[in-house]
């Protein structure tokens, strides 16, 4: 079995390999390398701000499911940082990845024109290093505190943590929309959807869900974590899950049915384009395995009070997450030539392997669980 | 044994809801199996403890649902392309992504009444009579006491017998039922 402790190490080379593999192809097939690289550094990113989303939402609301995953989440959301540098290389592919960096095609794009002021290379360049802003300081203030809280004890940082929550959470539900909307409403910039902030949303919160389901059943074989990490947890965790499943399903179905129903020439398009030839096959994997597998295994109530099983069922949503994202951002290029490729993959296991090198070394580095604040669970573990 | 009609069961009252699960787990070892306990707020493990381990209710609220989902869209089937074809936006009679919503409509509104009027079915409520309600202090139960009954038609249900076993469990009382 691998520990946490040797899991940086590993976990570095397989990143440094991936992203050396994409230095190639950054260089040898930039039009195949910058579509790859924002792809993986997406669902990465959405890794690292869904955990610190989560997090705050544990703080804010209070129970028993979110005690086990803490610390795990935490550990993610420490990565935020990592993810801020190895997005600095997008700001240099800009003109690969975007049309409307194209002074030429703006001019002779009406739409385009009237765009420009929120659709130029300066703005969209300040908003990210805003977002990044915004998600470092709240990120770092509700790990610092709660890693504090262990050295002190003091009950007042839970309390200012949850004074932050609230804000904090309006805060990631402002800056994700428009990031959302920047760096991938914004590859075909004529399509619109007002739905598709909340769509991003729900998969980063998912995809932190079902990883953190995953490390925790991981962490949970031996102590500390196991003596809180119970089939009890578990099963509030796997009812959160299918909660998150079904609203992904929902916001993607409502915007579906919207654009199908209105079938304008301006929206329909991105429907056509990812639901022919390959890509139907795809689109019709999401529906199987992304929704009607996890939502009907996750009504059984011996699924979710089973480790196994519900880390397997969440080993598969988080595969789906990835499926799901490729879905999203590739078929944008398609029209240039732009398909399946190994730098796909290159840059996928080279951002994940740094980012997993992060996790495991801010997660080892701390208790795994929040041992000052466990709500009733603490009584409970020292009562026996 | 001697099973006396003019008595419907033994009452006995606790004043906490460990000791009332752990009564209702000794009787069940004793080998009692008609019995019923009662409480003003749901108590964990209370249901296990008197034998009340599966309930069909899952399956009825399952079974409403997927009869609901069908008749939802058997009706809009029925309405957009047998009885009434209508061209809306140019798409298929048969367009299924619009009946989507209402069939998850009726899918609900059928597993909720199923709910409802399976959970009516299964406990026999309302209930006009009961004879628990003979037993005065019986109005606690829905206060700070916590009641366990075992019925006189208990095989093993003897008047004597049963009565000093719920004594001797540390019930507060033991009051006979009328029936």
């Amino acid at each position: 079995m691998m520990k946490l402790e040797t899991l940086p190490r590993r976990a570095v080379s397989v990143g440094l390999a991936g992203l050396s593999l994409a230095l190639i192809a950054a260089f040898g097939d930039p039009e195949h390398f910058w579509p790859s690289y924002l792809f993986a550094h997406l669902f990465w990113l959405g890794l690292s701000i869904g955990s610190a989303a989560v997090v705050m939402l544990h703080h804010l609301t209070g129970g028993r499911w979110g005690f086990a995953i803490r610390r795990v989440l935490e550990a993610g959301a420490r990565t935020i940082p990592l993810m801020a540098v190895l997005f600095v290389p997008i700001f240099f592919g800009l003109s690969h990845l975007y049309e409307w960096t194209h002074a030429e095609v703006v001019a002779a794009d009406e739409v385009l024109r009237h765009k420009s002021r929120y659709l130029n290379v300066p703005f969209f360049s300040l908003r990210a290093v805003l977002y990044f802003v915004v998600w470092i300081a709240l990120a770092h203030l509700v790990t610092k505190w709660s890693y504090g809280q262990d050295r002190t004890g003091d009950p007042r940082l839970s309390q200012r943590i949850r004074t932050l929550a609230g804000p904090g959470l309006v805060l990631y539900g402002g800056t994700i929309t428009f990031a959302a909307v920047d760096w991938v409403m914004s590859l075909e910039p004529h399509w619109y959807s007002t739905i598709y902030g909340i769509k991003f949303i729900l998969g980063q919160v998912l995809t932190a869900f079902a990883a953190a389901i995953l490390l925790a059943a991981w962490l949970s074989r031996t102590r500390p974590l196991s003596e809180i990490a119970t089939s009890d947890a578990f099963h509030d965790l796997g009812n959160l899950l299918l909660a998150f499943v079904m609203l992904w399903a929902y916001v993607t179905f409502s915007q579906f049915l919207i654009i199908w129903s209105g079938n304008l020439p301006e929206e329909i398009p991105w429907y056509l384009r990812r639901t022919q030839g390959r890509w139907e096959v795809v689109a019709g994997l999401m529906v199987v395995f992304h929704f009607l597998i996890p939502f009907l295994l996750l009504l059984s109530r011996a699924v979710k009070r089973n480790v196994r099983t519900l880390a397997a069922l969440s080993g598969m949503i988080l595969i789906m997450r990835v499926v799901d994202l490729y879905w999203i951002i590739m078929p944008a290029f398609e029209e240039r030539g732009i398909g399946l490729h190994w730098s796909n993959a290159a840059a996928f296991f080279g951002i994940g392997g740094l980012w997993f090198a992060l996790w495991a070394r801010e997660a080892a580095r701390h208790e795994l669980i929040p041992v000052h604040d466990l709500g009733g669970l603490g009584e409970r573990a020292s009562h026996g | 044994m001697s099973e006396r009609t003019d008595l419907y069961g033994l009452l006995a009252e606790f004043d906490a809801p460990e000791k009332v699960v752990a009564a209702a787990q000794r009787a069940y070892a004793e080998g009692y199996r008609q019995m019923d306990a009662y409480t003003p707020f749901p108590v964990e493990g209370l249901a296990e403890a008197i034998g009340f381990h599966r309930t069909r209710l899952p399956m009825i609220v399952l079974l409403g649902g997927l009869f609901g989902g069908a008749l939802g869209y058997a009706l809009l089937y029925y309405a957009e392309v047998i009885d009434y074809p209508l061209i809306v936006g140019g798409k298929p009679f048969h367009s299924w992504p619009a009946f989507i919503p209402i069939v998850f409509e009726t899918t609900i509104f059928f597993a909720a009444l199923s709910a409802v009027l399976g959970m009516l079915a299964l406990n026999g409520l309302p209930m006009p009579y009961h004879p628990v309600f003979n037993v005065p202090r019986f109005a606690l139960a829905s206060r700070d006491r916590f009641f366990l009954l075992i019925e006189a038609r208990d095989p093993k249900f003897d008047r004597e017998a049963t009565r000093r076993f719920l004594e001797a469990l540390g019930a507060d009382g033991v009051w006979e039922v009328e029936p």
